[in-house]
């Protein structure tokens, strides 16, 4: 395969946030990700697709390395985050999860109050007064555009809320504890179109603080979401680019068959 | 109509009559004995019963120092055996999945929970009483403790694997260390749950008399002493209901209502207050 992929025409002005390198993934002796690389830049959305079973939301769990969770999930390689490999043992998990957030396609409240839902996180590395707490509760659920539906029943439970507002709770979650990079996992799967939108448009002005990686089914989602656009197949990067550009003349193939429909 | 179709809905109506005589089979028996209990029972039941310390065979009294010995045993049984019996599932669901120790643990359990519990009065006895050389109300409670953590390991393990994958990965990635997942988010998740597995291991021991037969044997004066035999409701029951005396056959059916109505009320509250809930 090709050496680092790099965004073609990527804005000078943009850092590398993540940097994959040479990177094989295994669940137990079957290897699901074959040899990738790629460079993530910092404050953009970067869009995976590809069909399911490809491997992107597999690349997506190696970045907080969920993975260790499961025995018999292992990762070779390097992921650099700001130029640290991640993969290497002495990497404190907790630290580099409470820096890299994730959101999850199905909504996953915990089962408490909204506001020690949000609280929760953010008390594990900080230790706040109560009206600092209040005061970052609030911030991150106005980042999350949750906060006018939910600042009179802070004490109720976040199992209460519509599916849409239990994602947008969990992104005020991932984002309560300040992180540098946002992992969506297909975030919208399980939502209406129209709690589909607004999370969009969170993602999108999410981007000015944060380095976002999401995972989508929707081809759509990632055109009218994401800056850069990684298309995976069979556990191998096939392209990555800009994603306008890949849209509209990819460069191999593969890719064009996919997006245009014309896959398999 | 088709004779495919004609066929189905007869074998419904079979299956149907016959789940329902299954269940009424169920139901008589067990509307029959309840309504012996209090038939016999209630007439038994004033405030002597509460009151008054168990009676000679001519004499008139209650069931206080039985029930008070009850409490006691059962509630000190319950205090131990519950953290020992939540520990030990939180690590059977979270932990015993890998190498040997886990799996042997859980088989040990499902044993256990199975054991007639005339066995762990002896094991009791033999393990303590039979060396201190008397019997004791820590005895009996050292035996209603077995009794009850087998079903609070077993109820607090099936809780924690009813919590779905998503919540636990969702609390480690904010960052949380695995203590903080499993007692802050998958524990709080099924709490209902596993209070309910109390709930029914306070049920299961609070009726039991053979293992407090070996252990605490009985005592016809109140005792608060713990190392010393102590009344308790079921051998009271067990002694007054085959004895030939009125007076004491009466007390033993105001007993054996009073656990029902116990048991009872702790399986209605396990089902109604403390539903799992899971989402």
């Amino acid at each position: 395969m090709n050496a680092v992929l790099r965004p073609a025409a990527s804005p000078a002005s943009t850092n590398v946030k993540i940097s994959v390198k040479n990177l094989q993934f295994f669940y137990g002796s079957f290897q699901s990700l074959k040899n990738i690389n790629l460079e993530i830049p910092e404050r953009r959305i970067t869009a995976f697709i590809g069909p399911s079973g490809c491997g992107k939301s597999t690349l997506l769990r190696t970045f907080n390395r969920m993975y260790d969770l499961y025995p018999g999930q292992r990762a070779d390689g390097e992921i650099l985050l700001n130029g640290k490999n991640i993969l290497e043992k002495d990497q404190d998990v907790n630290l580099l999860r409470a820096k890299v957030g994730m959101v999850f396609q199905k909504p996953t409240p915990f089962p408490m109050s909204i506001y020690d839902n949000i609280a929760f996180g953010v008390k594990l590395y900080e230790r706040l007064s109560a009206s600092e707490m209040d005061d970052r509760v609030e911030w991150a659920l106005k980042k999350a555009a949750i906060w006018d539906e939910v600042k009179d029943k802070l004490k109720q439970s976040g199992l209460s809320l519509s599916g849409g507002q239990q994602q947008r709770l969990c992104i005020a979650r991932a984002v309560a504890v300040r992180p540098e990079v946002v992992l969506l996992d297909e975030p919208t799967s399980a939502l209406d179109p129209i709690s589909t939108a607004k999370i969009e448009e969170l993602v999108h002005e999410l981007k000015e603080d944060y380095t976002i990686a999401m995972v989508t089914h929707n081809m759509q989602q990632a055109a009218r979401v994401s800056d850069f656009t990684a298309y995976m197949y069979l556990g191998e990067l096939v392209e990555y680019g800009v994603t306008s550009e890949l849209f509209i003349k990819p460069q191999r193939k593969e890719t064009e068959d996919y997006i245009t429909g014309r896959f398999g | 109509m088709n004779s495919i179709y004609r066929r189905r809905v007869l074998v419904n109506r079979v299956s149907l009559v016959l789940a329902f005589a299954a269940m009424a089979v169920g139901m008589v028996f067990l509307l029959w004995i309840l309504s012996v209990l209090v038939f016999r029972g209630i007439g038994g039941i004033n405030m002597a019963v509460f009151t008054e310390m168990t009676p000679s065979p001519t004499g008139a009294g209650g069931l206080a120092n039985a029930i008070f010995g009850s409490l006691m045993m059962v509630g000190f049984a319950t205090f131990i055996a519950t953290p020992i019996g939540i520990l030990a599932g939180i690590y059977l669901a979270e932990f015993g999945n890998r190498g040997w120790v886990g799996p042997t643990t859980r088989f040990i359990n499902d044993i256990l929970l199975s054991a007639p519990s005339i066995i762990i009065g002896l094991f009791i006895y033999a393990v303590y009483v039979a060396q201190v050389r008397h019997f004791s109300a820590w005895a009996g409670t050292m035996s209603l403790s077995l009794l009850a953590i087998p079903v609070v390991v077993r109820t607090t393990e099936n809780m924690l694997r009813l919590v779905p994958a998503s919540l636990r990965e969702a609390a480690t990635a904010l960052g949380a260390p695995q203590w903080k997942v499993i007692l802050s988010v998958a524990l709080r998740a099924v709490g209902g749950g596993v209070l309910t597995g109390v709930l029914l291991a306070v049920a299961r021991i609070s009726g039991e008399t053979a293992p407090l037969l070996f252990t605490a044997l009985n005592n016809q004066f109140w005792s608060a002493d713990m190392n010393a035999p102590m009344a308790n409701l079921p051998v009271v029951i067990f002694q007054f209901a085959m004895s030939p005396f009125e007076n004491w056959q009466s007390l033993a059916w105001a007993g054996a209502l009073l656990i029902t109505i116990f048991v009872l009320t702790l399986n209605i509250l396990a089902r109604t207050l403390f539903v799992p809930r899971t989402s």
